[in-house]
């Protein structure tokens, strides 16, 4: 094929112009996706031109696109019931690109998605404050506002791998709680200018109105105060009701339920409240029984998406691609191992590449059909680098739940089809 | 216009970009009356604990007729989360995370069945049907005598088995996180 000898040709060096030619070939990825019935062999068997559908109040995705997220619940727990889902995973084997689509972006709730009619809802900012205030949606609108591309990951991602690996999942199973939007609204700091808040006032509580009534402590750092923002936007239009409609906290890196989505109040004070939340449920297991709390940075943490498990590939030319992200900073790096973690080559980044944002990576690769295991390791501008499995196991034992972030390690066996396992 | 008037909407619109927002140009102020309706979270030291009172007894059946369906009959073997037992499992391979044997502090029991529970109608219960539940839940877990009594003194002096079982992560330790910034101030 002439594409796989020009792959050839191009000379390592060469990375500007190798750069431009693997972008270039995401759109035939993203059709070998969508159409996975026989195609067309000659051009000659291509279905005549003619006029088509009307235009519409917004599009919808191709009828030959099929792409859902999946409703799960906890580890070993899939294929069940919506009604018994506490989660909705991102199906990152079929996506390309940084952005995850605003209906793909993973959803998790603890009391289901309520329905919210922005007309009746109100933020109420109080505690250690001098003018306790009620906002609603449109007093948000009016304020300043900041639109920035982030991720949220939801602490149980990667939960399936802490103790076996079912070598029979996707990477939708094992790492589909991430996903990057771009999120609007108003900076923190503006709100707390606004109620002047005391400065004695270091911990913030932070509520949902779902049922569950979600609440976190949140440390009032410079980095939080300077980053967190209430969104009403996600991806330029209003938030979708699974993600906190009509407005829900962002907190930049930090771990997903911090959040909080369908937010109703904020509660200045100067000493964690130890909510439900942050006791326990959202604490990590050691081996010696004592549990890490507050552990509220999301880690430096890389997967291979394209190929990954249950896809099959076949020798000669592959492009691996997949995604790198950090709650510490921006990716500094990717390296890719295609012989089991033993030597390891440097991956492209696709631009931009931004700060507590998922980065696309990719890399050529001439498979030579014996089995085989490939890799991903990210590093931050932090200087963090994501573990590999039997280092973090060894610091974090089997039973945290939360906060997996080993290396994920694909195997592809002779006839190329590509599995999960531990390392 | 003037030029008078001119200059003087330019002075407000300069002092309206400089200037922080002044207080109430967005929503309105909160009235204390209006906060005590949203103001339920409860502290570890019991900041926020209502007025009232319940005992296991009662909370017993307040239990079996609210909460047995999803939880089981004792807290155990229910469709949702164990609430009792467990103690003694933390260290081994299949831990068991109960209010008995996990969480760390009993206010955070009360607070969470008030906002959250039962399920499908979260704040239904009194406050003394909350702290009865309360109680029940401790007493289940040998906590609290099966004849005691729960309130807002009694809540937060309860010891909690797994009290000390919690390491608090270096970057986000509240016993140090803000020392030097107050210090400096």
């Amino acid at each position: 094929m002439t594409s796989r000898t020009q792959i050839e040709l191009l000379p390592r060096s060469a990375n500007v112009s190798r750069r431009g030619f693997v972008g270039g070939l995401s759109a035939g990825v993203l059709s070998a996706v969508a159409t996975e019935a026989a195609g067309a062999e000659t051009l000659a068997e291509i279905p005549d031109r003619g006029p088509g559908a009307d235009l519409s109040a917004h599009s919808e995705r191709s009828r030959f696109a099929k792409i859902d997220r999946i409703p799960e619940s906890t580890p070993g727990k899939r294929n069940i019931d919506p009604g018994d889902a506490i989660n909705s995973k991102t199906p990152h084997q079929k996506l390309v690109g940084n952005i995850t689509p605003t209906d793909l972006h993973y959803e998790r709730s603890h009391s289901g998605v309520p329905d919210i009619d922005p007309a009746q809802h109100r933020l109420l900012i109080h505690g250690m404050v001098s003018k306790p205030l009620v906002l609603s949606v449109d007093d948000l609108k009016r304020m300043p506002s900041i639109s920035r591309i982030v991720f949220i990951e939801c602490t149980g991602n990667g939960w399936e791998n802490w103790k076996k690996a079912d070598p029979d999942i996707t990477v939708q199973n094992t790492h589909g709680l991430v996903s990057t939007n771009e999120w609007t609204g108003v900076p923190l700091k503006f709100l707390i200018d606004l109620v002047a808040k005391d400065r004695a006032s270091s911990w913030m509580l932070a509520e949902g109105g779902d049922g569950a009534g979600v609440d976190r402590s949140i440390p009032l750092t410079d980095e939080i105060v300077n980053e967190a923002f209430v969104a009403y936007g996600q991806n330029g239009e209003p938030l979708r009701p699974a993600h906190g409609f009509p407005m829900r906290l962002v907190m930049p890196g930090f771990e997903g339920n911090l959040n909080i989505k369908w937010l109703r109040r904020l509660k200045f004070g100067n000493a964690p409240w130890m909510t439900r939340w942050e006791t326990a449920r959202y604490t990590q297991l050691l081996a010696d029984g004592k549990a890490r709390q507050f552990q509220l940075r999301m880690e430096t943490n890389s997967v291979i998406t394209q190929p990954s498990g249950m896809m099959q590939i076949q020798p000669g030319y592959n492009r691996i691609s997949g995604l790198a992200w950090s709650g510490h900073g921006k990716i500094a790096k990717v390296d890719i191992s295609t012989d089991g973690a033993k030597t390891w080559k440097q991956a492209q980044l696709s631009q931009p590449v931004l700060s507590k944002a998922q980065v696309r990576f990719q890399m050529d690769w001439e498979w030579d059909g014996k089995p085989t295991k490939i890799v991903s390791r990210s590093a931050d501008d932090q200087g963090n680098v994501q573990p590999d499995r039997q280092s973090f196991i060894a610091a974090m034992g089997t039973n945290a739940l939360f906060h997996y972030n080993a290396q994920q390690t694909w195997s592809i066996d002779e006839a190329g089809r590509v599995r999960n396992v531990l390392a | 216009m003037s030029s008078h008037k001119l200059v003087l909407t330019g002075v407000l619109a300069i002092a309206l970009l400089a200037a922080p927002a002044l207080a109430f140009d967005f929503g309105r102020p909160a009235t204390p009356q209006e906060i005590k309706l949203w103001d339920i979270d409860v502290g570890p030291d019991g900041k926020g604990l209502p007025d009232g009172s319940g005992t296991a007894m009662q909370g017993k059946q307040i239990f079996a007729d609210n909460c047995a369906a999803c939880h089981g009959d004792n807290g155990q073997g229910g469709i949702k989360d164990r609430l009792a037992g467990g103690q003694g499992t933390l260290a081994s391979n299949m831990p068991v995370k109960t209010v008995g044997s996990f969480w760390p502090y009993a206010t955070t029991l009360f607070d969470y069945v008030r906002r959250a529970m039962p399920y499908p109608t979260p704040g239904s219960l009194s406050t003394d049907e909350t702290y009865a539940v309360t109680a029940y839940i401790l007493s289940l877990n040998g906590i609290v005598a099966a004849d005691g009594k729960v309130d807002k003194d009694s809540l937060p002096k309860i010891k909690m088995p797994n009290r000390d079982g919690f390491i608090p992560e270096p970057e986000f330790d509240p016993t140090k996180l803000f020392r030097k910034s107050e210090r400096r101030r």
